[in-house]
């Protein structure tokens, strides 16, 4: 079987830290890492691909940085890495980079398995993976919690959704995008490390990929953001310390007083 | 007359809230440029009479209805090819959806099949004056910009929109309105996909996002044993225990009760943050709380500047007195 990850580098939101005068991030100095989900999505395609002959691909979109992002699943167990990079690529939107994506897994399919992340640690849309599965015609199952079986001709994986959990049965080819429940995912070992540090990163632009200059990039966006401002998220907040703690308390009293009368009727 | 189109989000064969939210900010949008506002319904059996008169009440011009027994529970490639032909025997000007689990997972689809662009998670939506675009503003980088998009040259124009951000209109719309039949024709519904099995949670436990009180915790409490005031607290006033990430990723609680960019979003009436710092990803999750009180040993703590009320103190203690002193009031 083949299987394919969807890989993003993402600015490592643990590192950024709040201007405290005006709200904004500040992003300098913070480093990049693999997207948290995408690790998830990584992990569950070692452990297949450790129970059986498989081959494992990584690819990305992204500037020739995100090469990092590469190595490191190598490192961690996947076979080979594609890194799609072009300066046409950039100021793609999600429906730009499915497009990109999905250019890729047409021209080196077929895949059988895609799994992907449920969404990034940046751009928080979680809309590429369903994106690429409509544009390659594959059955999509989002918010994969547990894969339970890994078949010949399919799977049975569980996805968690706001009232319950649903298992579904469902044949390659398929894409998966998973949630942080579904494992733990390993560290890469010093072996792994040592093998990522040689291997080859294969990288392909727009040309290779055979892709219309109209349908990638910002100018293949269907989107545009207009206007980006920092939202007034600051409340006046009435600070009780010290001697005053007491007066705090009482306020905080009289505010849930209601509703414990409420629940004594 | 252009339209924008509602996706309307179900439980079972139960119409949700987030479905008439989105009806009452359609309506507004409708209003600003003479639009009509038809929900599209994608159900196993064909509704009551009651349920379309809500519909419209609740401010549909006109409800579009596929009834398929393949629509019992989410399944990707069906509502995309059902919802793709819908639209192209009318195209409208605006598709909104619920951002939940189903809409974040079809609207991408259906962008897909249609070459549109779609905007996530949505908080703000306006008409622009002039163009008539539609403005969609959406939390980027942690919540902490609000970016605007807009869809310029690309129809229909799509987001999904986060729950409990909008409110259902306040006064009825209409008790009448126009009914159209979507025929489904079974190619549209073939699927490779089986649902083996679905065991319900059953969502009216109360979970973070409906909780009109919520008393979070986090890693300021130092030891799991003292979110035992939370909890009694909790029992007293019929709030829900919410948390931090950290204190979920230490087993604290659950994952159900993280707020947050990983977690739920929530708007409860109250919302008491204790021994919680005020991480980029938690305040992205409760900001919109109407009101937020924060307790913090240090006062310089980010969650201060996002709080209405501010006690600078032990969590642990000041919820211990608080505790206290209501029990005092129930036996007055």
């Amino acid at each position: 079987m083949r299987i394919l990850v969807l890989l993003k580098q993402v600015p490592d939101t643990d590192e950024v830290k709040l201007d405290p005068e005006n709200g904004t991030m500040i992003r300098e100095g913070v480093g990049t890492v693999i997207n948290p989900l995408d690790l998830h999505a990584l992990e569950s395609a070692i452990r297949i691909k450790e129970s059986g002959e498989h081959e494992l691909t990584v690819v990305s979109m992204g500037p020739p940085a995100a090469e990092e992002a590469l190595r490191e699943a190598i490192a961690m167990g996947a076979d080979r890495a594609v890194l799609l990079t072009d300066r046409k690529f950039a100021g793609a939107d999600t429906w730009a980079t499915a497009k990109t994506l999905s250019g890729m897994i047409e021209l080196e399919g077929p895949y059988d398995l895609i799994l992907a992340g449920e969404k990034a640690t940046d751009g928080e849309t979680g809309q590429v993976g369903p994106e690429a599965a409509a544009m390659m015609d594959i059955p999509a199952i989002t918010y994969v919690s547990r894969i339970i079986e890994v078949g010949e001709d399919g799977m049975v994986a569980e996805r968690e959704v706001e009232d319950g959990r649903e298992t579904w049965k469902v044949p390659y080819p398929v894409l998966l995008s998973v949630t942080k429940n579904v494992n733990e995912p390993r560290l890469p070992t010093l072996k792994g490390k040592k093998k990522a540090r040689n291997a080859n990163i294969e990288k392909m632009g727009s040309e290779a990929l055979g892709l219309e200059p109209s349908t990638i990039g910002l100018t293949g966006s269907p989107t545009r953001v207009v206007k980006i401002n920092t939202p007034k998220l600051s409340r006046q907040a009435r600070l009780y310390e010290g001697s005053e703690l007491v007066e705090g308390i009482d306020r905080l009293k009289a505010l849930l007083k209601p509703y414990l009368e409420v629940n004594h009727e | 007359m252009s339209e924008i189109w509602v996706i309307a989000e179900k439980r079972g064969t139960q119409i949700h809230s987030s479905t008439y939210e989105l009806l009452g900010k359609a309506r507004e949008l409708a209003q600003k440029n003479g639009s009509s506002v038809a929900l599209a319904l994608l159900i196993q059996e064909r509704p009551t009479g009651d349920t379309f008169r809500s519909l419209f009440r609740g401010g549909a011009d006109r409800v579009i209805l596929a009834v398929d027994k393949s629509f019992e529970r989410f399944d990707f490639g069906p509502y995309i090819r059902v919802l793709k032909e819908m639209v192209l025997q009318r195209p409208p000007e605006v598709i909104l959806a619920p951002a939940t689990s189903s809409g974040r997972t079809y609207m991408p689809g259906l962008a897909a099949l249609l070459g549109t662009g779609l905007t996530a998670d949505c908080t703000g939506l306006d008409i622009e004056e002039g163009t008539g675009n539609l403005l969609q503003t959406r939390p980027a980088i942690g919540g902490n910009i609000m970016a605007t998009i807009k869809t310029p040259k690309h129809r229909p124009q799509m987001a999904t929109v986060r729950p409990k951000i909008f409110s259902p209109l306040g006064e009825v719309y209409s008790e009448h309105g126009e009914i159209v039949d979507f025929p489904v024709r079974p190619e549209l519904v073939e699927s490779p996909a089986r649902l083996l099995k679905f065991d319900s949670i059953g969502e009216g436990e109360k979970g973070v996002q409906d909780a009109e009180i919520i008393i979070a915790g986090g890693m300021g409490l130092r030891r799991m044993e003292n979110m035992a005031p939370i909890y009694k607290l909790a029992r007293m006033i019929n709030g829900t225990v919410g948390a931090s990430r950290k204190i979920v990723d230490s087993k604290w609680i659950g994952h159900e009760a993280q707020v947050g960019l990983s977690g739920h979003t929530v708007k409860p009436k109250i919302y008491i943050a204790a021994g919680i710092s005020g991480a980029v990803q938690h305040i992205a999750g409760m900001q919109t709380s109407e009101f937020i009180v924060a307790i913090n040993r240090d006062r310089n703590a980010t969650i201060f500047n996002f709080a209405d009320i501010g006690l600078v103190g032990d969590a642990t203690e000041i919820l211990t007195r608080l505790v206290e002193a209501m029990e005092m009031e129930v036996r007055e």
